[in-house]
């Protein structure tokens, strides 16, 4: 029986998370990370790492904690409460939940590496300013017992940084998906200034060569193996975009609470309660299509499209209007870069854009439902 | 009717099979076909009149197995089901497209009332035949002069000794025309705080003195009276809960009031894809922006369904609704205008015809956010219960 009510495992992880993230990656962290021009934080990612949070969906044989995604979307909202800069979702959500679908030892070496910090993985997908995972023209040229890469991918997201790539491919048995380290001959990152100001790149590959060994799965399988990765991620970034709408409408909420003008607190004023009323609502229905989204991952991950497409497409909604109304509800200083709202507007911005839009997953619901 | 004659229910897994095959033994084939809405409910009362044996029948085996009112205490009509029980027979009710044998005010608002507030005597008198569909009840609620501001009602029953005296009008009243008895909130001290002299009044619709006349609605049905009260004798009796503390059955009943009304858009919506809606017409498929107004719309059902879902899950594990009741009801009376509007767009002119049933449910789906207090008014409950936002 699938409950849309979390556990007291679930509250316990919560509450370590929140103490973990306030402690070391606050948004002033972020803050300082973009201002010195960074995009990784080691330091925090080995906290995650020693708090077996990089382990969530490995199996306990390759060292992981194997909670599941119910959890993982506990961590991940969290971490978009405060923003944290990490390589979570990429890593530890979509290329553990790729590898560990397979039965191969290379994979388990894999999954143990990632549970215990020593690699990092960004996954290739985008080749145009749209998610599409059904139009992939990089390709991969069988030669010998392995593949030749050429082409390019766009708005890798962790690509910068990465120590790994799993990369979507066309070969002439259809889609393949390779996993190859990213400092490999002919592969040329280039490193994009994004708008909230986290690692995103432009992978070249110009005839990148790959071992047969570097497959993951057989050759045409690869959309569909990258398929549970992917929906893996799209949850996880809902479940994200949710929690940085929670704390965006928390500090709306704080500010119309303190904030005089015309001798009464602005709270006081009925437009602004409704609105704040109206978001809060919107907060709930993404919440529960993020529980909903976890619980099927887990049950059964060959039926979760549908759920993830509703928690993505709420979410990624949700997260902009909480962002666009915290701007708007602070007034002047909601415009400052020296306020934190601008940053939750940034991050679901791109959050909203990456592994599926709006438009994308609306439609992958229609399509669902019979449109 | 006896309880000694009810089925004693197992617990989970042994309920699902063992209701089922109940359900299977007992519910006729014409009760059968799914129905809902309008013409498919059966109301109760004196002056009910039956669409056909077969609902008659549904409705006493159902009785007597106490599944018209399944989570009520076997002692008042019930079947003392649990909700995770309850669950699984609404579930199996619906895998089956058996009809609900029973729906009215008695079972959805008073019953819980009585259940919370009312004395051992008031639950023994009042209860079974609503369980029974003997009696049907009506909510003297709304006055011209108290709408959102509900608390505001003039209607008064004045102490006369061995009886309440009742004068005043109510509006709004829910079939008060179909109505054996109706319970109302009546203002009994005219001098305290407006909140603090309201009592929670039962009263008999054939008393001396009680008149309704219908309203006609946009939607063509006139489902809402106006009642009024003409020096009404009421026995002292029928006073629920304290005297003056009549607004604290009221608030319990409304947040009943607003779950069931969001749970209606659950039925009239999520349960049926709107692609299926836009697929019966040409327009429908073809026009982009309806389409796409269409999808949002989907997106947000679904995330409404999972929404009831998560709170029916959290009330189970003990957790109450409570103010959030306030939310589902903002949420899903919008939600239900947007699909009716999306489903009148999808059907053109063909819908724009009287005898088309789009039309007046279309109509009606208007008046669902303003009954049980109004969009506007679950957002002030929201900001202020909820967000702490000043009143």
């Amino acid at each position: 029986m699938l409950k849309l009510i979390q556990t007291e495992e679930e509250i316990m992880l919560q509450e370590a998370a929140r103490g973990l993230l306030d402690r070391s990656a606050p948004v002033s962290r972020l803050r300082e990370l973009r201002d010195a021009n960074q995009t990784r934080d080691d330091a925090l990612w080995q906290e995650m790492v020693d708090a077996g949070w990089a382990g969530i969906l490995v199996p306990e044989s390759a060292g992981g904690a194997d909670m599941g995604h119910a959890a993982a979307h506990v961590l991940a909202g969290e971490m978009g409460r405060t923003l944290a800069v990490s390589p979570f979702l990429s890593t530890a959500v979509m290329a553990a939940t790729v590898l560990r679908r397979l039965d191969d030892p290379r994979c388990q070496a894999a999954l143990a590496q990632i549970a215990s910090g020593a690699r990092t993985y960004a996954i290739a997908v985008d080749e145009g300013s749209k998610f599409n995972p059904e139009r992939i023209e990089l390709t991969a040229e069988k030669r010998g017992n392995g593949y030749v890469l050429k082409g390019e991918k766009r708005f890798v997201v962790d690509g910068g940084n990465a120590d790994h790539v799993l990369v979507l491919a066309q070969s002439e048995d259809g889609p393949c998906l390779f996993d190859l380290p990213a400092d490999r001959a002919g592969l040329r990152r280039n490193v994009s200034a994004m708008i909230d100001s986290r690692d995103a790149a432009r992978l070249e590959f110009d005839d990148v060569t790959v071992s047969g060994d570097e497959l993951l799965g057989a050759a045409g399988d690869g959309r569909a193996l990258l398929r549970y990765g992917l929906e893996a991620g799209q949850a996880a970034l809902a479940a994200e975009s949710t929690g940085l709408a929670q704390a965006a409408f928390a500090m709306t909420t704080e500010y119309l609470k303190e904030r005089k003008q015309f001798g009464v607190t602005i709270a006081s004023f009925q437009a602004l309660q409704h609105r704040a009323a109206h978001l809060w609502c919107e907060i709930e229905m993404a919440t529960s299509a993020v529980l909903q989204a976890g619980r099927i991952l887990d049950a059964d991950p060959d039926a979760a499209t549908l759920a993830v497409s509703v928690a993505k497409a709420r979410a990624t909604d949700t997260a902009q209007l909480a962002a666009r109304e915290g701007v708007q509800m602070h007034g002047g200083i909601g415009m400052t870069d020296a306020y934190d709202m601008g940053f939750y507007m940034k991050r679901a911005r791109v959050a909203a854009e990456w592994l599926g839009d709006y438009g994308y997953h609306a439609a992958q619901v229609a399509r669902l439902r019979g449109f | 009717m006896t309880t000694s004659t009810q089925p004693e229910f197992a617990d989970r897994p042994e309920f699902r099979k063992q209701i089922r095959a109940w359900l299977e033994e007992n519910c006729p084939d014409d009760m059968r076909d799914g129905a809902s809405g309008e013409g498919a409910i059966c109301w109760g009362g004196k002056t009910w009149e039956f669409s056909s044996p077969a609902q008659k029948l549904w409705l006493d085996r159902c009785a007597a197995a106490g599944l018209t009112v399944p989570t009520w205490p076997r002692a008042y009509g019930g079947a003392g089901l649990t909700r995770a029980q309850d669950k699984i027979l609404k579930e199996e009710m619906a895998e089956l497209g058996a009809r609900s044998p029973l729906d009215s005010f008695g079972i959805w608002m008073l019953g819980p009332a009585l259940l919370k507030f009312g004395s051992e005597e008031q639950k023994q008198t009042y209860l079974p035949p609503i369980a029974r569909g003997e009696i049907r009840w009506c909510q003297g609620y709304s006055e011209p002069g108290a709408g959102s501001d509900l608390a505001g009602v003039q209607s008064r029953a004045e102490d006369r000794g061995d009886h309440w005296l009742v004068n005043g009008q109510k509006i709004w009243t829910s079939y008060a025309d179909k109505a054996d008895w109706i319970f109302a909130l009546l203002r009994t001290d005219r001098d305290a705080p407006k909140h603090k002299g309201i009592s929670f009044i039962l009263m008999d619709m054939s008393s001396k003195g009680v008149s309704t006349r219908p309203i006609r609605l946009i939607s063509g049905a006139s489902p809402f009276c106006e009642t009024f009260f003409d020096d009404v004798e009421v026995p002292k009796f029928q006073v629920v809960g304290d005297v003056n503390r009549g607004w604290d059955v009221a608030k319990y009943l409304l947040t009943h009031e607003r779950e069931m009304i969001s749970a209606g858009g659950q039925t009239m919506g999520a349960g049926r894809a709107l692609g299926a809606v836009l697929g019966d017409a040409e327009t429908g498929q073809s026009d982009p922006v309806l389409r796409a107004d269409a999808m949002r719309t989907e997106v947000d059902a679904l995330a409404m369904e999972m929404t009831l879902e998560r709170y029916k899950d959290q009330a189970e594990g003990g957790q109450g609704v409570g103010d959030a009741s306030a939310m589902l009801k903002y949420a899903g009376t919008e939600l239900n205008k947007r699909r009716l509007e999306l489903v009148m767009a999808a059907g053109g002119s063909d819908a724009l015809d009287w005898d088309d049933r789009r039309a007046p449910s279309w109509l009606r789906t208007k008046a669902n956010s303003i009954e049980g207090g109004t969009s506007e008014v679950m957002l002030s409950i929201i900001s202020r219960r909820i967000l702490g936002l000043p009143g």
